[in-house]
């Protein structure tokens, strides 16, 4: 071996060299497509943590949820107001508004084979809201608790069931939640096998799978693969393909590649300018779909200057909206000033800000900072935000205000946010579940405003004490008018736009390319609603 | 009794880096203004889980117990669980490594393999066109950011000329066929005689591990050819010369052999640094290598992934340091006189 090293010739070196050449970039295998009955998606899922549904709060997991759980009710993705029995048959709301009786579609099964009867769904529910992870508030805001949860969500039949909340909230309410993954059905005796120290399941459906849903999971391996199959026990129209590949692909550039190579049927986290370059490529489409994340700046009331209500304003009319809109977030997001995104009901679309630089510094002038100030900004390097935020001091500088970026890692940011030791925040804030209190509860409530409060919503992280739009947020979830109730929003958000500390950018639209031999693709408003099981190939 | 005092004091001096490594990474790790529990629970946790999750991980504990904890655990074999992947570390490190080590090994032979003869040859032919070519290689090498030659590496041999195979360790047809043994896929393929999946792994090893080689090899050579320059104006060679041996068996034989001492050790903390996995190159491939979940734990603050990992990369370290130590005993009479002396 040593020897063999030693004696190579420099002719035969030469010859080495070009051989190592070749053997990098000679005769390879040439590259087949995917395979006809498999979809592989190219998609950065580096966020998921845990395949529970009763956990699950991420937003490429909650994907992988909805294509592979299902729930008592699902909102139809071509009009989200709309609700539609997913395992219920019917369902009624008691006259006083509190009791809400599900009854299952019958002969339902898991994909383990077992039965889904009622027992499964009480058991799920309650199971989330015992386990009591992140989204279980979406279930314990209607008065569920460890201790009480038992009576108050209770099985009536092999196929039928009561669910009791504890105040009459609005039925669309209640009901939109139970749309959402944490409400999602689980095997109740496959789970329960795998219970270690009462755990009821827990460790074992971190990464592993107890559902009925169109899909099955096969495996998650993280940040390299989630491979969904066909699931033959599906109780509706099976899903279209064999196997749905998700392939963890985090760089734009390289999920470009593969799609245009056809080695990915759909990519789903292009920049502006790859969809850009995929316009003339005939072999290529994309379908896009206004999603429930908004971006905004936020300015945290804890600074004096930044709490004078003038200021408030100005920094409004500071913001060059058209000109993001036109570039920076060109086909990935709208120009949107509400609280509520575009499909959430009661949802604004007024948007009376664009850039007015006299405008904000004649507001300057009247809270007493004629010349403007300093002041940080907290920014996650990742693009669009980086962008928006240079833009954005560009066009402060000609009112006075000197803004100074401070870029982070965004979990960095946001520990900073969190503890409300910013000036400025730049954030995006999704909806959690499809009703319009999930982003009233954060951007329009803030119960206590105290250091140690015991919920934190945005509002709080800015400081921003509002005894009286929280009032009015208690009284919408409870409006059981539906026009009343969207006047309530309505009439919330035009109070939010003038007065609060948020400065509202944008709704992110999500797009998606694919292969023009992928059929049926829809991304669904929320990333739960995006179905791959309807997905199918010519 | 002295061999053991030796043995003795190498365990010692072992056992200091390894506590040494794991402090500094425990408490760097703590100091980071990232809060770990935010990776769990996510930003809309309510208050109670956030306090909850932060008892669960023990981090309202002293900072010297949580470590105390921690070695403890280690010390019985247990390097707990990551919070990102709900798996055991040590399970995610024997799914992560191999395929950051199949990477790093192929990228090392391209890397000394072409490189050492590149660089003999640049210092023989000092100021030749070759030498010529090993200096632009070697400012490539050290300008170009990895990231964007691996994109351009990509757009030219995988999406214009498909000779090789594309980001990804493997097609997904392939994905599901075959068992994985040893988490090597060329091993496994080669194993269970898929040589059709074999070849489709390599043709998707071939381009990072080219480039990661390059990287390497930039380096490797230009070190070789100032190992070797510095040879070939030894007295040795001249007396060499005298005696009449011929040009190849002085460079080849006696210029190279004395450079190589020097070389082993370059070459051994090229591997290592491979090894531990290229961020960057894993990004642009999407291999989902060490490199990838180092970063990622890193950015959340995932301390039990982020020291389970720095322990292994740690160890290679150590032992590839040791290996060119054992190297330098061999090639070099010398090393061998002194350590028989003692």
């Amino acid at each position: 071996m040593k020897h063999s090293l030693f004696s190579i010739t420099r002719r035969g070196l030469g010859a080495a060299a070009i051989s190592m050449l070749l053997a990098t970039l000679g005769a390879l295998p040439a590259l087949a497509a995917t395979p006809k009955d498999t979809l592989v998606v190219a998609f950065a899922f580096d966020d998921i943590i845990t395949m529970d549904p009763a956990e699950a709060f991420e937003i490429s997991a909650g994907e992988i949820m909805g294509n592979t759980y299902d729930r008592l009710v699902r909102f139809d993705v071509a009009d989200p107001s709309k609700l539609y029995g997913d395992l219920a048959k019917a369902w009624t709301v008691s006259p006083d508004g509190k009791t809400f009786s599900f009854e299952l579609k019958p002969g339902l099964k898991f994909a383990s084979g077992n039965a889904l009867t009622a027992e499964d769904v009480v058991f799920s529910l309650q199971r989330a809201v015992l386990l009591d992870k992140t989204p279980a508030f979406i279930l314990t805001q209607f008065g569920f608790s460890k201790d009480n949860v038992k009576d108050r969500i209770k099985q009536t039949g092999p196929l039928t069931l009561t669910i009791e909340t504890d105040k009459s909230f609005a039925p669309s309410f209640v009901l939109n939640c139970l749309t959402a993954n944490v409400a999602a059905i689980v095997d109740k005796k496959l789970v329960l096998s795998k219970e270690q120290n009462g755990d009821l399941g827990y460790a074992w459906l971190k990464t592993n799978y107890a559902g009925s849903g169109p899909l099955k999971l096969r495996e998650w391996r993280a940040n390299e693969i989630v491979a969904l199959e066909r699931n033959d026990s599906y109780y509706g129209d099976k899903a279209k393909l064999a196997r749905v590949i998700y392939r963890h692909v985090k760089e734009a550039a390289t999920q470009r590649l593969l799609l245009e190579k056809g080695d990915a049927d759909i990519v789903r986290n292009l920049t502006p300018q790859d969809l850009a370059a995929l316009a003339a490529n005939k072999d290529i489409r994309t379908t896009s779909t206004p999603k429930g994340t908004v971006y905004y700046f936020s300015l945290n009331q804890k600074n004096p200057t930044l709490a004078k209500a003038e200021v408030r304003e100005a920094f409004k009319w500071l913001v060059d909206y058209a000109a993001i809109g036109d570039t920076l977030i060109k086909n990935i997001g709208v120009v949107h000033q509400n609280f509520l995104p575009v499909g959430l009901l009661g949802a604004s679309t007024e948007n009376p800000y664009k850039l007015d630089v006299e405008k904000a510094k004649a507001l300057l002038a009247k809270a007493g900072v004629p010349n403007g100030f300093k002041v940080t900004i907290d920014m996650r390097t990742v693009q669009p935000v980086q962008g928006i935020t240079e833009a954005f001091q560009q066009t402060a500088k000609r009112a006075g205000i000197d803004v100074e970026i401070l870029p982070g890692d965004g979990k960095q940011t946001l520990t900073k946010y969190r503890a409300r030791t910013h000036d400025i925040y730049i954030g995006q804030w999704g909806a959690d579940y499809w009703d319009p209190h999930t982003n009233a509860d954060t951007f329009a409530r803030n119960p206590d405003n105290a250091d140690d409060a015991k919920s934190k919503p945005l509002a709080w992280r800015n400081s921003w004490a509002i005894p009286e739009l929280t009032k009015k947020a208690d009284a919408a979830v409870l409006e059981r008018d539906p026009a009343k109730r969207r006047a309530m929003y309505e009439e919330m958000q035009a109070d939010f736009r003038k007065n609060s500390p948020f400065v509202m950018l944008y709704q992110q639209t999500e797009v998606a390319a694919f292969r023009s031999d992928v059929e049926g693709l829809k991304l669904g408003p929320t990333s739960d609603s995006t179905y791959m099981f309807k997905v199918s190939k010519k | 009794m002295r061999a053991s005092n030796v043995i003795g004091r190498f365990l010692l001096v072992i056992l200091l880096t390894y506590l040494g490594l794991l402090a500094v990474t425990f408490f760097i790790g703590r100091v980071i203004p990232i809060d770990p529990v935010l990776a769990i629970v996510g930003d809309r946790a309510p208050e109670h889980v956030i306090l909850r999750v932060r008892e669960e991980l023990g981090l309202n504990k002293p900072l010297w117990e949580q470590f105390y904890i921690y070695v403890s655990k280690v010390l019985h074999g247990d390097f707990g669980t990551s919070v990102l992947t709900s798996n055991p570390v040590m399970q995610d490190i024997r799914r992560t490594f191999p395929a950051t080590f199949e990477l790093a090994t192929l990228g090392i032979v391209i890397g000394a393999g072409v490189g050492v003869p590149l660089g003999v040859w640049a210092a023989v032919r000092r100021g030749g066109l070759v030498d010529q070519i090993v200096r632009v290689m070697g400012l490539i090498g050290y300008s170009v950011p990895i990231f964007w030659l691996g994109l351009m590496a990509l757009v030219v041999f995988y999406a214009r000329l498909g000779w090789v195979g594309g980001p990804g360790r493997i097609d997904v047809v392939y994905e599901y066929t075959l068992v994985p043994v040893t988490g090597l896929l060329l091993l496994d393929t080669a194993r269970a005689g898929e040589w059709q999946a074999f070849g489709n792994a390599l043709s998707h090893l071939v381009l990072p591990a080219s480039l990661l080689g390059y990287f390497s090899l930039a380096y490797i050579s230009r070190m070789t050819r100032s190992f070797m320059l510095n040879e070939l104006a030894q007295e040795y060679v001249i007396a060499a010369r005298a005696k009449g041996l011929s040009e190849t068996r002085i460079i080849w034989r006696h210029a190279l052999r004395n450079a190589m001492v020097p070389l082993v050790t370059v070459i051994a903390l090229s591997y290592a640094g491979l090894l531990e996995g290229s961020v960057l190159t894993e990004t642009v491939f999407a291999w989902p290598g060490l490199g990838l979940y180092l970063t990622n734990s890193l950015q959340n603050a995932d301390m039990n992934a982020v020291l389970g990992a720095t322990i292994v990369v740690g160890s290679i370290f150590i032992g590839l340091n040791l290996l060119s130590d054992l190297l330098y005993n061999v090639l070099d009479p010398r090393t061998r006189a002194m350590t028989q002396a003692q």
